[in-house]
């Protein structure tokens, strides 16, 4: 699937950039990751930025949505569509 | 007729059940709440840990506190999440439903806590909003005014520090009054909705403003670095491991100087006669060969919970995960496998957390390989006995450094067996991690303790349980029948346990293990610490003189060659021996094939593993 050119996956988004979340989107394999990621916290318009990611491969991601942290696979991180976050 | 029915809450202390978001400090609170009085056990029919204790009031009112598995919704995902959703609907089978639900919130966390409170008040159950670690919010610049977020909420709210004494009684106070009403019914919002209202409500009360741990953040930049990070977990693991043999010592030899002044007494008290042998070789020289343990896995365990308390631990899996990941296991596996150091029971019920029906198999195959802490006590006796207390390179212990490697050699024969595993099995498969890294903070001496306490309290009924059971057996075993007078050898040989330990001999003779051993294996079946209290039982029997109450470890000295003992340290890594792993499988799996699998292989693996010791130790001892 394509995105619009402003929008990309959380799992390209560069590790530090300020991003906000645009959507979620299911994945075959995954059952339940949608929701699963929402009851974290990972909603439309929440603030979310790639912390770090693990050595080697860049895997897993350190996720921050809110004031959490959250430890995700790649595969998981790519259900999440974001966008830049304008910094004030 | 007008009778009351009676229902068994009004015979029954009225039940609270603490539900919230894993690492809210529900179990912080919980100990706060109720000190020493607590039950740990299983839900009925589930292999969920079921934590139930009771508190008395400043009024004096006597009231049940259940402890619910962490959830993220009433939506289950996991077994743990089942059980409190079920509890919660008073579904669950012999569980009563709870009079009064106390959701337990992390000040800090406020956005998505809330939103499990909004799920909470549909219940149609008393709730109250119990707002934990409100001083850590406060210490990040927001003071959150309780009354407006009952206002804005419609349910009672109190503040807590749970990792504080006095810090709950606020929440006593409230206790002593009625019941709150059971908030009105609303209909079923949907998670959207319930995020919109949450954030309305953060945002009318400028509770939205709360910055992120800083602590946190400048901690993961070193902990979590791709490079200092894995070595700081492998120096850590290290440190443990040399801390359980270096600061055991002095107390492991106050309990043996005990148990010998204690085998002294009895054996001059008591006539010589059964009475006495089954004091002294049975009890005295069996349990307190396996009691001499006790401050090892004190150490260990302190360290363990240390580490959980702190947050450290789901930063470990981060760490680990592409190791994981590369021999097929899911990230998540690793809390099951460290807690498979302590036991392999509770880490193959935590594999209950792993979604993946074939990560979680896998997952459970490899469990027993890591060294559980009933081993500790085997490694403790041969390593005691047979390798050098000196410092090597650097002022290394030498014993705490071969420690170190036989619970490697226990890791990488994991890694070795998954990745086989992988490659026997499908290709292609998704891995799911999704684990909250939560803030760090300093662990309280009570949690500690009380965890401690928990664990040793585990430890001791196993001693006086199945191992002081399973001693008297051996003892019996060992002591009849009783040997004619002009019987040759040492009178155990003439008994069952003697004839049974030749028995098995032909097959243990390959690896190096005499008729002793083999006879103390039997019994490690039921629990592998047994087996040095049945080496204890053993050795005191085989002895022919007054020195019956005298320590194992002289006399395996003299009796076993270095390449034996090595083979037996071999044996232990995989140690396939342990009844109640395999019927915990069985459980798990929901069926045999798993069970039968996981003890043949590891039978072979173990006997391999001793036989290629054995040969190469006699080669170069010789």
């Amino acid at each position: 699937m394509t995105l619009p050119d402003n929008e990309m996956r959380l799992s390209d988004a560069e590790t530090g950039a300020p991003m906000v979340v645009i959507g979620l989107d299911d994945r075959a394999g995954l059952p339940d990751l949608q929701m699963r990621l929402r009851e974290l916290g990972f909603m439309e318009g929440e603030a979310v930025c790639v912390l770090r990611r693990g050595q080697p491969g860049g895997e897993p991601l350190a996720v921050r949505i809110g004031v959490s942290t959250f430890a995700l696979r790649r595969i998981e991180a790519a259900c999440v569509r974001v966008a830049a976050r304008p910094v004030k | 007729m007008t009778a009351i029915p009676i229902e068994s809450r009004r015979l029954a202390p009225p039940m609270l059940a603490l539900v919230g978001n894993p690492n809210c400090g529900k179990t912080a609170l919980f100990n706060l709440l109720t000190g020493s009085h607590q039950k740990v056990a299983n839900y009925a029919g589930v292999t969920v840990e079921r934590k139930e204790g009771w508190l008395r009031t400043p009024a004096g009112t006597r009231l049940a506190v259940l402890d619910l598995p962490g959830t993220y919704s009433l939506a289950p995902n996991s077994p743990d999440e089942q059980v409190t959703c079920d509890v919660l609907a008073g579904r669950l089978p012999g569980e009563r439903r709870p009079d009064l639900v106390l959701a337990v919130v992390d000040a800090t966390q406020l956005a998505r806590q809330l939103r499990l409170v909004l799920g909470l008040k549909r219940l149609g159950l008393p709730l109250v909003v119990v707002l934990n670690m409100a001083d850590l919010a406060r210490a990040r610049g927001v003071d959150i005014d309780v009354e407006a977020l009952a206002h804005a909420l419609g349910v009672p709210v109190v503040s807590t520090v749970a990792v504080r004494g006095g810090g709950a009684d606020a929440l006593f106070g409230l206790l002593d009054a009625a019941l709150p009403p059971v908030p009105p019914a609303e209909s079923a919002g949907s998670m959207v909705d319930d995020h919109r209202q949450v954030k309305h409500i953060l945002a009318t009360l400028g509770l939205d403003r709360l910055p992120a741990h800083a602590f946190t953040d400048r901690a993961d930049r070193v902990l979590l670095h791709p490079l200092a990070g894995p070595l700081l977990l492998f120096a850590l693991l290290f440190l443990i491991f040399q801390a359980v043999f270096a600061w055991a010592e002095a107390p492991m030899g106050w309990i043996e100087a005990a148990t010998a002044l204690l085998g002294d007494a009895v054996g001059r008290i008591l006539p010589d006669g059964l009475l006495r042998s089954l004091l002294t070789d049975g009890l005295i020289a069996g349990l307190g060969g396996v009691l001499v343990f006790l401050p090892q896995i004190v150490i260990l365990f302190f360290f363990i919970l240390l580490l959980e308390e702190s947050g450290y631990l789901p930063r470990a899996a981060f760490l680990l995960d592409r190791l994981m990941g590369g021999v097929g296991l899911s990230g998540r596996a690793f809390i099951p496998l460290l807690s498979s150091f302590a036991c392999a029971i509770p880490g193959i019920m935590a594999t209950r957390t792993i979604q993946n029906p074939r990560d979680r198999w896998v997952t459970i195959m490899i469990a027993p390989l890591m060294t559980c802490s009933a081993r500790l006590p085997v490694y403790a006796l041969l390593i005691g006995a047979f390798i050098p207390a000196r410092r090597v390179a650097g002022g290394l212990e030498l014993q705490g450094l071969v420690l170190f490697a036989l619970y490697l050699a226990g890791i990488v024969s994991a890694v070795a067996v998954a990745w086989l595993l992988k490659r026997l099995g499908s290709k292609g498969r998704q891995h799911t991690l999704l684990m909250e890294l939560p803030d760090y903070h300093w662990p309280s001496l009570r949690n500690l303790a009380i965890g401690l306490w928990q664990r040793v309290l585990i430890f001791l009924r196993r001693v006086g349980g199945i191992i002081l059971a399973l001693t008297v057996l051996l003892w019996f075993l060992a002591s009849f029948p009783a040997a004619p007078a002009d019987f040759a050898g040492a009178p155990i040989e003439y008994s069952f346990a003697g004839r049974l330990g030749h028995f098995l001999l032909p097959l243990f003779e390959p690896i190096g293990f005499n008729w002793q051993i083999a006879v103390a294996l039997v019994p490690g079946m039921a629990a592998r610490e047994v087996a040095v209290s049945a080496l204890g039982t053993v050795y005191a029997l085989s002895a022919t003189a007054d020195d019956t109450a005298q320590a194992l470890v002289p006399l395996i000295v003299a009796g076993w060659s270095l390449p034996t003992a090595l083979s037996l340290l071999a044996w232990y890594v995989f140690a396939p021996q342990c009844l109640s792993t395999l019927a915990t499988v069985r459980r798990e799996t929901g069926g045999w094939s798993a069970p039968l699998l996981m003890a043949g292989y590891l039978f072979a693996l173990a006997y391999a593993a001793s036989f290629v010791t054995y040969r190469i130790a006699l080669a170069c001892c010789t």
